[in-house]
């Protein structure tokens, strides 16, 4: 049992997320473009390529590498059976998220945050509720274009969160950052797809890992 | 859990009262369920019955029988009834052993609502596709219009029944938008079964008031009844055609009965309307009441018979007219600290 898990932490990449996605997909898929200057959060800077005709342009190279470690931080999360919690609050895209978080297998909130969910579980869920071990968040901010009260509620409460952080957005508070557009309907569709192909390759390796344990 | 340091004893103290009731596992409910089986068993052989053919108000006789209580509140007496029916529904934990919940927004709160929600919109995008597949191949869109006069949407009160939690009223007001622009749509004939789960008939209720048909009598003259009240006053009175305008009351001309010129006036006041003072003859009984008060009575109830010798159109002219209608004025009660209904007693300066 020790060996299980263990044995993924040996390894920088042991779930092979790098193969999921490539620099032409984010291209395509429009998740480089921000929103114009006016918007530009300060603590956003080291992320932007540049800026044209008032429009930021974010770095690919870096999406790149913090997708990869955010995907392989979910992966190990996944493996280990965590409870994982997709929050966003675009009225768009409530729907497909809704919908990738059940194929996975997994939670999603995409509704109106009441306030103690995390901070007061036991009063608004009952004694013994279980807190989710990662929250996704693919829009940080809320339909007031201020910053998702779960960032600070998850930071309150020790657990670790993942996020999609667009021009506008504070990246300070989350974990594992993915500077990248929140807004397009195909990024979306990119980053539902990648989570989920993710989860479920996690969580099939796991069932075999534990397979072959029980043939020994 | 964190450690609390530097406070008072009363903070870590558990409210156990906070916490709400208990929620209690399906293995729990099932454990019981088996339980109460094998206890109607035990009592139909304690009363020397069938344990087969046991029913419920077998058991409830039994228990009453053995458990004598001379307590008043029926709730506070020993009952054995289906644990299904003790143990209130959505108790139940909402999780597993390892501690995954069931339902995928479990962690919104309100889960069942939002689930509906997400189905009810995917049932509108479903529409929405085939609409478009529709408008692909250039086919005409279905536009069956849905009798919307006889259904009408859930109430609030019956969600809350279906869904086993607390909604909101801003919650279902939304609810409802979104299942009307689900009907809005033209090709919503598809997911019609699921719109009728939220609808319901609303039976149509006929304000029409009959109007008894005209009787004949055994010199096969017509003649027809009618009823009023007035006040304390109560009438009968029994209209004949084909006659010279006699009007009895109680066995007593009206020239006799009322001397007063004004409820002469009252009794004949139907008749002048419809122009047919010499046409007919009536014969009332009245009680109760006083002197203008069985005057109205017995103008109510001639003009209710009345009703079956005219057209539909007269009818609705003496409706208008407040020939038909009930008279609602009673005595108002005298209250305390007043002289009278309305009348305070003298206001005296010192």
């Amino acid at each position: 049992d020790d060996r299980l898990l263990t044995e993924p932490l040996r390894h920088p990449d042991f779930f092979n997320v790098k193969e999921l996605f490539t620099l032409k997909d984010l291209f395509d898929a429009r998740v480089h473009l921000g929103h114009k200057k006016g918007c530009r959060h300060r603590f956003m800077e080291p992320y932007i390529f540049g800026c044209r005709l008032d429009h930021d342009i974010i770095d690919l190279d870096q999406t790149m590498q913090h997708l990869q470690l955010a995907l392989n931080f979910t992966a190990h999360v996944a493996y280990r059976g965590g409870i994982i919690l997709f929050v966003s609050r675009k009225r768009q895209f409530c729907h497909l998220i809704e919908s990738t978080a059940r194929a996975c297998g997994e939670y999603a909130h995409t509704r109106f945050w009441q306030g103690g969910l995390l901070t007061n579980a036991h009063v608004q869920f009952g004694p013994g509720a279980r807190l989710p071990d990662l929250l996704v968040f693919l829009s940080t901010l809320n339909n007031v274009f201020e910053p998702h009260v779960a960032i600070r509620d998850a930071a309150k409460v020790n657990i670790p969160t993942v996020g999609v952080v667009d021009t506008n957005c504070n990246p300070c508070l989350i974990t594992y950052p993915i500077p990248g557009n929140d807004d397009s309907p195909s990024a979306v569709e990119l980053y539902c797809k990648l989570f989920r192909m993710t989860i479920i390759r996690a969580k099939d390796r796991r069932r075999q890992s534990e397979a072959v344990e029980e043939l020994r | 859990t964190l450690r609390l340091i530097c406070t008072t004893t009363a903070v870590q103290r558990k409210n156990v009262g906070a916490s709400g009731p208990e929620k209690y596992t399906e293995a729990f409910i099932k454990k019981q369920i088996e339980e109460f089986n094998l206890g109607k068993r035990h009592l139909a052989n304690m009363m020397g019955e069938d344990p087969e053919t046991f029913t419920q108000e077998d058991i409830d006789r039994a228990i009453a029988y053995l458990f004598p209580s001379g307590l008043f509140d029926q709730q506070a007496r020993p009952v054995m009834k289906h644990p299904t029916e003790i143990f209130p529904e959505q108790r139940k934990i909402q999780w597993g052993e390892d501690g995954r919940p069931f339902h995928f927004l479990f962690y919104t709160g309100k889960q069942s609502y939002y689930s509906l929600m997400h189905e009810t919109y995917e049932k509108l995008l479903n529409v929405q596709k085939h609409q478009d597949q529709l408008m692909d191949e250039d086919l005409p869109l279905q536009k069956e219009k849905r009798n919307l006069a006889g259904s009408r949407w859930l109430t609030k009160i019956e969600l809350e029944e279906m869904l086993l939690e607390k909604v909101s009223d801003d919650d279902y007001s939304r609810f409802i938008q979104l299942l009307q622009k689900l009907v809005a749509l033209p090709c919503a004939d598809i997911e019609e079964k699921y719109i009728q789960k939220f609808s319901k008939e609303v039976p149509v209720q006929l304000q029409k008031v009959l109007i008894e048909p005209l009787q004949y009598d055994e010199r096969g003259v017509a003649f027809s009844t009618g009823e009023g009240k007035r006040k304390t006053a109560s009438a009968t009175a029994v209209v004949y055609d084909n006659g010279t305008g006699k009007i009895t009351v109680n066995g007593i001309d009206i020239l006799h009965y009322f001397p007063v010129l004004q409820d002469r006036e009252q009794l004949l006041f139907p008749f002048q309307f419809l122009g047919r003072i010499g046409k007919h003859d009536m014969v009332c009984t009245v009680s109760g009441g006083g002197r203008s008060a069985q005057a109205g009575a017995i103008r109510l109830a001639s003009a209710k018979a009345l009703r079956s010798f005219v057209t539909e159109k007269e009818v609705e002219f003496m409706r208008q007219a407040g020939l038909l209608t009930v008279d609602p004025r009673v005595k108002e009660r005298k209250k305390p600290g007043q002289e009278g209904p309305r009348r305070k007693f003298t206001w005296k300066k010192r």
